[in-house]
């Protein structure tokens, strides 16, 4: 089952940004790309716990700000050389509003 | 869209490089074929000499497995070479009567080992050095006989020749020329060389030329013109290559020495394309890694439709495996007339360098026992630098110029394997050259992709590129003289710079589809470099782009490993009273900040600000009258002064009051990289000021300028630029300096590497000899400062970007709703 809820409008993303978006006890970041497509993933780096939101967005991917990881926005894979994964959840825009589906969030909490 | 057909013939290291380049950029274009003469897949060439030395096994100089074909869905032929191409039909046939058709073809048929033919070359026991067939048979003789003669004493022979010895056979080396390797040592390193090897028990015969090859059944000795003859059971012939180019030319295409390319590594067909030692480009032919590697770059680049690279020719340079014996060239090292030559000669030792220098410029370098500063040389060589200002110790290496005390260290070969090489990173010698090795690493990009080394401040990479040398030898592919910004371009950064004024490029879209940008919006890399060349570019109409700033310039504070942020207000010179120190106590109590230090830059650093309270803390700063002191940013950050003449029984003149003026023309001018000042009151220095990009000396009769300095990861004392005797000329000259520096330095580039790469007498002549040209910089620079002297802290504190410093919140979402 899909929780969806409203976050923010696209409009508070700057493009090719992040905003940092607290739920509870998790920070989560959301991602707008060049193209205007919304991600969000724990903010938290597999390699440091480094926080992804403060990142330098490019592509589909986020390169973390402590020692320059890179990770897809998609999929929260690792790329390159380097291994790790991180939770992603499920977001969805309409009208401009973006919706994140808290039901995911439980698997990640 | 049915996918165009790509085929391969020769699955050797230029060709699968050139896939793997393609993969890179386009991973669906093509179905991709490959056709490989070879019962093998591809495998390290160049680590031949190892296998036969017996310092490494076959499988572990292969670089792609067959699951690797099969995971990149390239269809793999061993062991069945093409026999003929139909041009008209696009269509190829192998040897076992296969048939393919393609849409495009890519050749990288490599080279034959030269066998010269004199009567008994075609008998049992003659062989060349090329596959591992040929080392298979090296090495089952080596077993069963006795006498091997290597006919070629170049690089490949002596290699050839020292494996065969290792595996306990007695070689004698025959050789043409009356000195070893002519094409590429000259006389008294080929002199040294033959000495050490004769001493590992190698004999030779110069200046004797092969006239037959004995034997009925199989190789029984050597006969020479002069009518000698030596036994042998097995004869190695070393004395060249020849491309490979049959095939090319039976299907009509244009070849003389090779298969003819141009700068696209096109062929006369222009859908048949050609890469490595097959090819013949502006006259030359390459038999070396490293350029086919460049190639197969290029070669990808038009093979992906991208069409924006070229290949303009390689410089190389060499090196011998064979272990025991350091030994380099490069260049032109045979001094042409009116050439000077450096040379060291240390025969007890066993060492020789020679540099040929042609207007103060590295044309060549020979080495010979001491190879340590090959790279370093062969850098200077290849980006043509000016080494006037250090050519008198230029043969003790570069570890001479300064070398942040790593010392000895940086002789890397002869480290343990857990010496530890990067500092930053934890990555210890064995590692690097097991990832080298296993992962079948050729570039300094890919170690440092891979493990780590050198890639955090860089200063080990020295290092590195000497275990990269001396691990894949020959194979080592420095990194080009003309370096792309990122893997976005094929542009360097002097030609972005060039474009961006040239072409008037005011945004970052347009200079992405201008200059063809490979990615939609740039990477890590790149954007930040652009955002500033904009910027430097078009002070009063680029806006600034805060998502291609690194996160502390976008937040104006320096990121720690917790997430928090640091908080330097600045204090011009150094200067503060009692009140600022009351409001900077103040913000600490009243945010409640972890710890309070004291910085190297004279000046107090908050640390453990949370990044909402950022904007805060900068409001009650901002009412105590500071600014930002850009502690995070590629910007100017502090001016360093002792106490001067005022107070100091010493001092010639007023360094603090100085060190505030100078702070209040520069500050808030983003730069390259972190600009540092200093002012000293007296020779004695107390500043610091000779290990700044600028630092001012005092003198009773004026003011001394030195340019250069760093204190960093390198340590490197300034130069002294000249010497003025206002206040108001060393104004002039400093921004004059610094402008020329924000104007021509590379992003990332600090004024250190800066001064050594155009030379010092260039910015001489820019900021001191040409007037005319000195006011205009300091204009400009004066210009530029009207729009960059606005306190970012403030701005932010009135409300400025919000959404960097407020975090979104679910359960404020939740309570709203």
């Amino acid at each position: 089952m899909n929780d969806w809820i409203p976050v923010t409008k696209l409009e508070e993303i700057p493009r090719l940004g992040a905003r940092k978006l607290q739920a509870g006890e998790l920070d989560i970041a959301l991602f707008r790309t060049g193209s205007d497509e919304v991600f969000a993933l724990r903010d938290r780096c597999p390699h440091r716990g480094g926080p992804l939101s403060q990142g330098i967005v490019h592509g589909e991917a986020v390169t973390c700000p402590l020692h320059n990881w890179k990770i897809d926005l998609q999929s929260g894979e690792v790329q390159g050389p380097d291994q790790g994964c991180v939770h992603s959840f499920a977001v969805r825009i309409e009208e401009g509003v973006v919706y994140l589906d808290i039901a995911s969030l439980e698997s990640a909490a | 869209m049915k996918k165009q057909k790509l085929i391969l013939i020769g699955n050797g290291m230029a060709g699968v490089r050139t896939l793997e380049e393609l993969l890179k950029l386009e991973a669906d274009l093509y179905d991709i074929s490959v056709f490989g003469a070879e019962p093998h897949p591809n495998y390290n060439r160049i680590m031949l000499s190892p296998v036969l030395a017996g310092e490494k096994q076959v499988e572990e100089i292969v670089l792609n497995s067959r699951e690797w074909y099969a995971e990149n869905h390239i269809t793999l032929h061993t062991g069945d070479p093409v026999t003929a191409i139909d041009r008209k039909a696009r269509q190829i046939t192998t040897a076992s009567g296969m048939s393919a058709s393609y849409d495009r073809l890519l050749l990288a048929t490599g080279s034959n080992p030269f066998i010269i033919p004199v009567p008994g070359h075609d008998l049992p026991g003659v062989v060349g050095f090329r596959d591992i067939q040929d080392v298979e048979t090296m090495l089952a003789s080596a077993r069963q006989y006795k006498k091997a003669v290597v006919i070629g004493g170049g690089l490949l022979g002596l290699e050839a020749a020292n494996g065969l010895k290792k595996n306990g056979m007695d070689v004698t080396v025959v050789h043409l020329m009356d000195m070893l390797m002519e094409r590429q040592l000259d006389k008294p390193a080929a002199t040294l060389l033959k000495a050490s090897l004769e001493e590992g028990g190698l004999k030779f015969l110069m200046e004797a030329q092969t006239e037959a090859i004995l034997g009925d059944q199989r190789v029984t000795g050597v006969r020479f013109k002069d009518g000698t003859e030596i036994d042998t059971d097995l004869v190695v012939m070393a004395v060249g290559i020849r491309p490979n180019m049959a095939l090319a030319d039976a299907a009509g295409l244009h070849c003389e020495r090779g298969i003819v390319v141009n700068d696209t590594l096109q062929t006369f067909d222009p859908r048949i394309y050609a890469v490595g030692e097959c090819v013949q480009h502006r006259n030359n032919t390459y038999g070396l890694v490293a350029p086919l590697f460049e190639q197969a770059k290029v070669c990808a680049n038009h093979l992906a439709q991208l069409g924006y690279g070229r290949y303009q020719g390689s410089v190389t340079s060499t090196k011998l495996k064979v272990t025991g014996i350091d030994l380099f060239s490069a260049g032109e090292f045979n001094e042409a007339e009116g050439d000077e030559t450096l040379v060291l000669q240390d025969p007890a030792q066993g060492v020789y360098k020679k540099l040929v220098i042609r207007d103060n410029r590295i044309k060549g370098a020979v080495m010979y026992g001491d190879t340590m500063d090959g790279s370093w040389y062969f850098q200077l060589l290849r980006e043509a630098t000016d080494i006037s200002s250090f050519r008198n110790t230029i043969l003790f290496g570069q570890h001479d110029l300064g070398d942040a005390g790593h010392g000895e260290e940086t002789r890397v070969g002869m480290l343990s394997d857990e010496a530890e090489i990067c500092g930053c990173n934890g990555v210890c010698k064995g590692e690097i050259v097991n990832a080298i090795t296993s992962q079948g690493l050729f570039t300094l990009d890919e170690v440092r992709a891979h493990t780590k080394a050198s890639a955090s401040c860089g200063s080990c990479t020295g290092m590195v590129e000497a275990l990269l040398a001396s691990t894949v030898g020959e194979g080592y592919a420095a990194t080009p003289s003309k370096k792309a910004v990122c893997g976005c371009t094929s542009y360097s950064h002097d030609e972005v710079r060039k474009a961006i004024s040239e072409l008037g490029l005011k945004s970052m879209p347009e200079l992405f589809d201008k200059l063809d940008w490979g990615t939609p919006d740039g990477c890590p890399s790149c954007r930040p470099a652009l955002n500033y060349y904009l910027l430097a570019a078009w002070p009063a109409e680029y806006r600034d782009d805060a998502q291609s700033r690194f996160i502390n310039e976008r937040a104006h504070g320096n990121i720690q490993k917790d997430g928090s942020y640091s908080v330097v207000p600045r204090m011009f010179g150094g200067l503060c009273s009692a009140d600022d120190l009351r409001a900077i106590a103040d913000v600490a109590d009243k945010f409640e900040v972890p710890e309070i230090k004291v910085t190297g830059g004279q000046r107090i650093d908050l640390f453990g600000v949370k990044k909402e309270q950022l904007p805060a803390v900068w409001k009650d700063l901002s009412e105590a009258g500071f600014v930002s002191g850009h502690a995070y940013g590629k910007a100017l950050r502090t001016v360093k002064t002792c106490v001067g003449k005022n107070w100091c029984r010493f001092g010639t003149q007023d360094s603090t009051g100085l060190g505030v003026k100078l702070e209040e023309l520069t500050w808030g001018s983003w730069m390259p990289h972190k600009f540092k000042l200093a002012v000293s009151g007296c020779p004695r220095n107390c500043a610091e000021a000779t290990i700044k990009d600028l630092g001012v000396v005092c003198v009773d009769s004026g003011y001394e300028l030195h340019i250069g300095g760093n204190g960093g990861i390198k340590v490197r004392v300034t130069d002294l630029l000249c010497k003025v005797e206002s206040e108001q000329e060393v104004l002039e000259y400093t921004g004059a300096f610094i402008q020329c520096y924000r104007e021509e330095a590379r992003y990332l580039e600090r004024t250190a590497p800066w001064v050594e790469r155009v030379s010092l007498n260039y910015v001489k002549q820019r900021v001191v000899e040409d007037k005319v040209g000195r006011k205009a910089l300091y204009e400009r620079f004066k210009l530029s400062q009207q729009y960059a002297q606005v306190d970012p802290w403030k701005a932010r504190a009135e409300g400025a970007e919000t959404h960097e410093f407020t975090p979104l919140s679910i359960d404020r979402m939740r309570a709203a709703s």
